[in-house]
């Protein structure tokens, strides 16, 4: 009694517990709601289930306890039963699967109008690269950085003279434009994720990885690295101003290009030498 | 239902068994220590890996006081930090789990249930043992060299494990790959021991459809280990050659801290994919004996065979399949080639639909039964409720796109916790409330054992289901501490602490599971033969608890399924697999019936 009364409790304490927990999704401020409503479509698919498996479980336990005399049913099998059962499960497990296969087509399916920015993961920071006025990156290897060079661009790339370096860990990116982020890493595994954005995605060393998305909505958002990449994991944070187009310009005037902070680097060089005696 | 009851023509089992050779002990070294009886060795493992789980048990009370209260422990770095969830993870799941079930209770049960003397190779299987300690005490000796155990996550992705960023980069890492490869090593000398047994040592008349589901479940899990381990092994070898010679196996070109290493042209991902391969079955390895364990649990208490046996058989065999092709579900954001995320979500959610098929079967199993609420009992219907809500969130991290925002948050904690954490524990507590009887002779302390289960049952389950919420939130797993974020509130904190105090409540609680074990052995109720009327193998020795060779004289003879309990016409609620035909009506005297004189146990 008491037993069947306590199950009946932790299934009416989860539900109760899933509406009244003040913790749930960040609001979002990308395209990426689809991804939020797949989640809806599962929670209801899935907590139907769960109710339902432990509200039969709690009558079970509570109408057949236990009683002197009493026999069970010996039934070993139930054909029609089970063939029920596994078919309407079946049909549960699609209508999760069909939506989520749609939109995962939606994501790894870059729209063709995106721009690109490029993020740089080191242990444990992030910096930034876009493609400058010719809207192309130029080439990049790791074995080229230096203290001079610090993304590794090819200096002899005339596509990579305009691109722009952002050496801070903020970036702004315009409002409503649809971006390709491109993932790099010069040291271990990180992970690029805005909580409000919900696309993610590892860097890997030796490969560059890849997600887009469309920021919706102005703000300033915390970026944090997600896959863990040494003891100072958990400091690895960032940050992304969407921006309106206007500001957006303004910000961008101001960000030095490849070719620029090569001949500061070269002056800084030669004052450095004019200064020996 | 030809397999489930015995027919006139079944009567004389075909299969013939051979009588197996025993080693017989000549001193007290080879009986209590280097021993080669499966029975001993299975307490040897269970005693070992539930010491170095009470390790795992303080690195997680030790974590979780640094999630809990940031800043209030100067002992606690952030190094630690990554130290102690790394093993504490690493413990759990390989040298507890995975031990505890096939090297614990595959040894204990699978000769005593299909009725066999003893394993096929008893030399081997006592160097199984001996290989695993040897495995744990090079785990354990990584907690004493400069630079202390790995701090790379339980899935020591490299390149991180072996660079200098990483705790324990210098001697723990290696420590760690040794270890995992001895354990290997150990474990395959037993897994063909048991998967030989089940194949080659059945009792005549034990059909493989007529095995318990407890030897199904580990039999199968043993066939996955023997097939996935090997690939953790080849990756541990290559990652220890990357981290010792230089070698570039998973190492790409690398810019550490503004130097350029010499590793180049590696694949980090190549790892990853060698460490599911092995790690995605290895969640089924610790998952198939628990469900065979609770399948089991279940018939025996609610004196009702159990439900959709031949399904249940099957949906062992297809999970255990299917659980070869999901693997890279654990890799949706890892960079490899997004077109993999239509095969493994459509595959790892197909796997839902025989696991489903269990949950309805174990509950179906209750249903129209006479439920004994018995600690062992209160322990699997805990397993079915803690279960079903942890598979129920691998449907969200399964599904390729909804893992994007969730992988790495403290929702996947809060799953993998639930549903390979919580819910096996269960299982292995209410297996040992079951069968300490048999090992023993004595039955557990009821009245310690019911407050052990509210607590760790509740408790556990408070816990893990909160955590979800904050893995919605955007709070990620594997970090130190959570400094400002503008998207956290305050109140994840409150909740933190909350769940940091249940934490420290229910490990302290296992104290008086240690305890029961410790009492009941001299002080416990005598438990009688067969104390739980359960029909199975296990509880027929001439012997109990059964002796050297478990079966006496003679071998015993097998005429049904373990699960005939409440069969109509029969004297008694339960007929014993080894109850001739002509004697299940109880028209002879009852004392023939093994265990028809013993109390029930209420």
């Amino acid at each position: 009694m008491i037993v069947a009364l306590l199950i009946l409790l932790v299934g009416i304490g989860t539900v109760a517990f899933h509406f009244l927990s003040p913790w749930w999704w960040t609001p979002i401020a990308s395209n990426w709601g689809y991804i939020d409503d797949t989640i809806i479509i599962t929670f209801w698919i899935t907590g139907v289930v769960f109710i339902a498996m432990i509200f039969f479980m709690a009558y079970c336990v509570f109408r057949y306890r236990y009683r002197p005399g009493r026999r069970a049913v010996y039934e070993p099998e139930n054909k029609k039963l089970e063939w029920w059962l596994t078919g309407l499960t079946t049909v549960g497990v699609a209508g999760m699967l069909a939506p989520g296969l749609f939109v995962w087509d939606q994501f790894i399916t870059v729209p063709k109008d995106a721009t690109e920015f490029e993020v740089l993961a080191q242990q444990w920071q992030f910096t930034y690269r876009l493609p400058g006025q010719d809207g192309v990156m130029g080439t990049s290897d790791s074995r080229k950085i230096d203290s001079d060079n610090p993304f590794g661009l090819n200096p002899d790339d005339a596509n990579g003279q305009d691109d722009i370096l952002i050496e801070s860990d903020e970036l702004h990116i315009p409002l409503d434009k649809p971006v390709k982020v491109l993932l790099r890493s010069i040291d271990v595994l990180h992970d690029f994720y805005v909580p409000q954005f919900r696309a993610k995605m590892d860097m890997v060393p030796g490969t560059v990885t890849y997600f887009w998305f469309t920021p919706t909505r102005t703000g300033t958002f915390d970026v944090l690295c997600f896959e863990l990449c040494g003891v100072g994991h958990y400091a690895m944070r960032g940050k992304v101003v969407v921006d309106e187009e206007i500001p957006y310009r303004a910000w961008l005037a101001e960000q030095p290009t490849f070719a620029q902070s090569l001949a500061r680097a070269g002056n800084g060089a030669g004052e450095e030498l004019a200064a020996a005696p | 239902m030809a397999s489930f009851a015995p027919t006139k023509a079944e009567q004389v089992p075909p299969a013939e068994v051979g009588e197996m050779d025993l080693y017989h002990s000549h001193s007290w070294w080879t009986t209590y220590v280097f021993s080669q009886d499966a029975k001993v060795i299975a307490i040897q493992y269970s005693l070992t890996a539930i010491s170095i789980g009470l390790v795992a048990l303080v690195l997680s009370w030790l974590m979780r006081l640094q999630l809990g209260f940031p800043d209030t422990f100067s002992f606690i770095d952030a190094g630690e930090y990554y130290q102690y969830i790394t093993m504490h993870g690493m413990i759990m799941v390989i040298y507890l789990l995975t031990a505890l079930f096939l090297g614990g209770f595959g040894n204990y049960l699978i000769p005593l249930m299909v009725g066999a003397r003893d394993m096929v190779f008893p030399y081997v299987n006592m160097l199984s043992y001996w290989i695993y300690l040897l495995a744990v005490l090079v785990l354990v000796a990584s907690f004493f060299v400069p630079g202390g155990p790995t701090g790379a996550g339980w899935t020591l992705y490299p390149p991180q494990a072996i660079l200098s960023g990483t705790p324990g980069s210098d001697g723990g890492i290696i420590l760690m790959l040794v270890s995992l490869a001895l354990f290997i090593v150990g474990f395959t000398m037993g897994g063909l021991n048991y998967v030989v047994t089940v194949l080659q040592a059945r009792a005549r008349g034990m059909t493989l459809m007529r095995m318990p589901l407890t030897v199904w479940g580990i039999f199968m899990a043993t066939v996955l280990a023997l097939l996935a381990f090997p690939a953790l092994f080849v990756g541990a070898i290559m990652m220890t050659l990357d981290r010792i010679l230089g070698t570039s196996f998973f190492m790409p070109a690398i810019v550490e801290m503004g130097e350029q290493l010499a590793y180049g042209g590696g694949s980090p991902i190549l790892f990853q994919h060698l460490f599911w391969f092995f790690g995605h079955p290895e969640v089924y390895i610790v998952a198939l004996p628990a469900f065979g364990i609770v399948s089991d649990l279940l018939s025996v208490h609610a004196r009702r065979n159990i439900f959709g046996y031949r399904m249940m058989v099957w949906a062992i065999v297809v999970i255990g399949a299917l659980s070869f092709v999901v693997w890279a579900h654990h890799m949706y954001v890892s960079g490899m080639h997004p077109y993999f995320g239509f095969f493994f979500a459509t595959t790892t959610l197909i796997i839902a639909v025989p696991t489903a098929l269990k949950v309805y079967n174990w509950t179906l199993t209750l249903w129209r039964g006479n439920i004994h609420l018995t600690i062992p009992m209160l322990f699997a219907i805990a397993f079915i409720i803690t279960f079903v809500n942890g598979g129920i969130t691998g449907l969200f991290l399964g599904n390729a796109v909804v893992d994007i925002p969730l992988s790495d948050t403290m929702f996947v904690v809060a799953h993998f916790h639930m549903v390979m954490g919580v819910a096996p524990i269960l299982v292995i507590f209410g297996a040992i409330y079951h069968w300490y009887p048999l090992i023993t002779g004595r039955m557990l302390n009821e009245t310690l054992g019911w407050i052990h289960f509210w607590v760790t049952f509740l408790g556990a389950y408070a816990i893990f289901l909160p955590l979800h919420y904050l893995g919605f939130l955007g709070v990620p797993r594997r970090y130190f501490e959570m400094g400002e974020t503008g998207f956290i509130p305050p109140s994840a904190a409150t909740l933190n602490e909350f769940v940091t105090v249940i934490a420290l409540i229910v490990g302290a609680t296992q104290v008086l599971f240690l305890f029961n074990l410790a009492w009941s052995l001299s002080k416990g109720k005598l438990a009688g033969r067969n104390p739980w009327r359960a029909a199975s193998l296990e509880w027929q020795t001439p012997e109990s608890p059964p002796g050297h060779g478990n079966w006496g004289p003679a071998l015993p003879l097998v005429y049904r399924w373990p699960y005939a309990y409440s069969v109509p016409g029969a004297a008694e609620d339960f007929i014993p697999q080894n109850v001739p035909p002509s004697r299940e009506t109880g028209n002879e005297s009852h004392e023939a019936l093994p265990g028809a004189a013993a109390q029930p146990a209420e």
